[in-house]
């Protein structure tokens, strides 16, 4: 899941992931920024670097979750090919690893990419895979070609060795059929903007573009779509008791500017939509909750989610 | 509880005013007030420059900024000297490179494979070069007016963090570790390798292979050898955002999130000493019947909804409880922030019901901006 700064990355990740859960399966939804946005959506207290079972699906099913710290997974990469445990931890007090991780952006992002991977082929003892969908809150839209795109970004870093062929394990992931990069945005020009320039992106690195959610779309009630006549506005004011001949008409005059404008507001939407329209993929809508994203919100989400069909 | 009124054209008037920081959290509207001030100051007779980082598209036309060249361009159709100009982080860095280096090694810093990465996507590069840059126009001493607006970022405060992290990271002990063996010149060196090193390496080499040690190595004496001090740099330039002749203007939307920031970012100036001129919040929402309770629009709603009378009155009066609704939020926000901050100026742009992507549409954000 990516999209534009604030357009809604986390909430909607995580209510898809409650979508995807419902009905007895089980999903693991992953945060790779340090930011703790999973737990804060979900109210809990900060997650450790460790999966654990943080929500019930309606119907039955589990969301689980995982906060990937890229320092974390260095140090378990260390130690699964390595067995560098110990001195892992040595050099994590100097900085060493903070500083390859850094320097070496690549670096960083396969070491990500490449925990998810790993939760995504995982299977138990009878073969299965463990987690029937792996849900990402992935970076911004602005970087997450570069993020995904692993085999590209260590290219120039290594050549040959383990990392490189880390990062093709990762790849083969990523640019399955069974991967889909979905965008959250606004009906706004520049996260729909963002939307366009990165779904050009992703299919000019050949990677499979998901679909598109449209994230707090107000309900407007249709009657307030066409032309429409002051007064009989004034007559309905009047009608209602908000005010006698004289000011019922000062005030529809008043509530007239504002349909004015959420006409402009609805006719602006109608552009946006359009030029969503042609990145040629499914589109979704989420409606503006009007409590903002609460818990209770995240399950009426997932519910708009799965009438959808999009989990 | 009201907060003072922010008086922005007694700030962009005052001619010791010479640097305004625009800073909040992620899509406020940093870039349009920036763009804004910058307009209304130059036609107000300053001779500004807006640095713009990123601005959307159409805003940019708008000014002439169609090519990334890193240089401010006269604004066409400014009644006024306005010049703008778009950061481009990459260029910026490889210009202080070089500045600062002979050709033979500028060419060895810039073809590194570890300067691209840093330049391109180290978080925080954006903030230092952003920075670096207003230092740049500052000694140009071309203008009057530096008008700044700050990158993108979910948190204010990374405007003032960043920099120092990349400050710190290049100056760091790791990379003075690492350049020991070089400095020490070829093979020689390894005798006086210490244990730390002998371990970073080893795990470096594991991990990534032998080449790319080598290329770190390079690349981190051959900036050393062009300057020293990128922190210093960053401290410079820090220290003219506590000038006199500089003024914060934090912006903010009327939500709890983007409030939130704006109350750690103007702590965090007290902190710094750093000059705040105030708060704008920006796409307020108003009613032009703001007589009309929320309350009593939604009971006259159902009343007419039960007669089954005047439905399209019903859904007007809906519309205009949900709109006074919001404005409630949005009020309940501002005079948190108000008794929280009670000595901060504050000023108020309301939602337009379009983007604002043109010159008139700027001029129109700058009058209300200023507006008292
Ligand atoms: N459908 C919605 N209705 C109302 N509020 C919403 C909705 N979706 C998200 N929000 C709110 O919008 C804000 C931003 O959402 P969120 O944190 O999910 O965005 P993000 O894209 O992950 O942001 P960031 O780029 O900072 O990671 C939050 O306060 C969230 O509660
Ligand atoms: N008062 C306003 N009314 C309506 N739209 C506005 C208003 N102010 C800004 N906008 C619009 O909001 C969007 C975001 O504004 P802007 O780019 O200035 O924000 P920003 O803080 O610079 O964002 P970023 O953090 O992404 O750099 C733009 O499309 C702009 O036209
Ligand atoms: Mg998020
Ligand atoms: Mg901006």
């Amino acid at each position: 899941m990516t999209g534009k700064g604030g357009t809604g990355k986390t909430t909607v990740a995580a209510a898809l992931a409650l979508a995807l859960a419902a009905g007895g399966r089980k999903v693991l939804l992953v945060e790779v920024e340090g930011r703790q946005g999973i737990a804060q959506v979900f109210d809990l207290p900060p997650l450790p670097y460790e999966e654990r079972k943080i929500a019930v699906a309606p119907g039955g099913g589990d969301v689980h979750a995982l906060a990937i710290d890229p320092e974390e997974a260095m140090l378990e990469y260390l130690e699964m090919f390595y067995g560098l445990k110990r001195m892992g931890k040595a050099l994590t007090k100097m900085g060493v690893v903070d500083f390859a991780t850094t320097i070496a952006p690549g670096l960083r992002d396969v070491l990500v990419t490449g925990k998810t991977s790993e939760a995504v082929r995982r299977r138990d003892r009878t073969g299965k895979r463990v987690y029937d969908t792996v849900v990402m809150d992935a970076p911004p839209t602005g970087r997450v070609t570069r993020f995904l795109n692993v085999t590209q970004e260590v290219a120039g870093l290594a050549r040959v060795g383990p990392v490189r062929t880390h990062a093709d394990m990762v790849r083969g992931v990523v640019a399955s059929p069974e991967t889909a990069v979905h965008f959250v945005t606004l009906l706004e020009e520049m996260p729909v903007q963002e939307t366009l320039d990165g779904v050009a992106e992703l299919r000019a690195a050949k990677l499979p573009v998901g679909g598109i959610f449209i994230n707090m779309v107000r309900s407007v009630d249709p009657t307030l779509d066409g032309p429409f006549d002051v007064a009989e506005l004034a007559m309905g004011v009047k009608a209602a008791g908000l005010g006698d001949d004289g000011n019922a008409a000062v005030i529809a005059e008043a509530l007239a500017g504002e349909v004015t404008e959420q006409q402009r507001r609805a006719e602006l939407e109608r552009t946006e939509r359009d030029a969503l329209e042609t990145a040629a993929v499914p589109r979704y809508e989420l409606p503006l909750l009007a409590d903002g994203a609460d818990l209770a919100g995240l399950y009426e989400l997932a519910e708009a989610i799965r009438t959808q069909g999009a989990a | 509880m009201t907060s003072p009124e922010l008086d922005l054209d007694g700030i962009i008037d005052d001619s010791g005013t010479r640097i305004v920081v625009c800073c909040g959290s992620g899509g406020v509207g940093k870039t349009t007030t920036a763009a804004a001030l910058g307009l209304r100051a130059a036609e107000r007779g300053r001779n500004v420059v807006v640095l713009t980082v990123d601005p959307a598209r159409r805003l940019a036309q708008s000014m002439g900024l169609t090519s990334l060249d890193n240089t401010p361009r006269k604004v066409a159709g400014a009644d006024g000297e306005l010049f703008a100009m778009m950061l481009d982080m990459k260029r910026t860095f490889d210009e202080i490179i070089e500045a600062h280096a002979d050709p033979e090694r500028a060419r060895q810093i810039l073809t590194n494979p570890f300067y691209q990465s840093l330049s391109s996507s180290f978080s925080g590069t954006q903030e230092y070069m952003a920075m670096e840059k207003l230092g740049q126009l500052r000694r140009s001493g071309e203008w009057d007016l530096i008008i700044v607006d700050t990158p993108p970022s979910r948190s204010a405060l990374d405007f003032l963090d960043a920099p120092e992290r990349l400050g710190r990271f290049l100056d760091g002990k790791l990379i003075r570790l690492l350049m020991a063996p070089a400095k020490a010149g070829g093979r020689s060196a390894f005798k006086i390798l210490n244990a730390g090193f002998g371990l970073v390496a080893g795990v470096l080499t594991k991990v990534l292979g032998a080449q790319v040690l080598k290329d770190i190595q390079t690349f981190v004496s051959a900036l050393d050898a062009v300057f020293g001090g990128f922190r210093q740099r960053a401290e410079q330039t820090y220290k003219l955002l506590q000038a006199p002749g500089t003024a914060f203007i934090v912006v903010a939307t009327p939500e709890r999130d983007a409030m939130r920031e704006a109350s750690y970012f103007v702590e965090r100036l007290a902190e710094e000493r750093m000059p705040l001129a105030g708060l704008v919040i920006n796409r307020v929402h108003r009613s032009p019947a703001p007589d009309l309770s929320a309350a009593r629009s939604t009971a006259a709603a159902e009343d007419l909804e039960s007669r089954g009378e005047h439905e399209l009155t019903a859904a007007v009066l809906r519309l205009h409880a949900g709109r006074m609704q919001l404005a409630a939020r949005e009020h309940r926000e501002q005079e948190h922030f108000a008794s929280a901050h009670p000595t901060v100026p504050v000023t108020q742009v309301p939602a337009m019901s379009q983007d604002v992507h043109d010159l008139d549409g700027l001029r129109e954000i700058g009058e209300l901006l200023a507006k008292r």
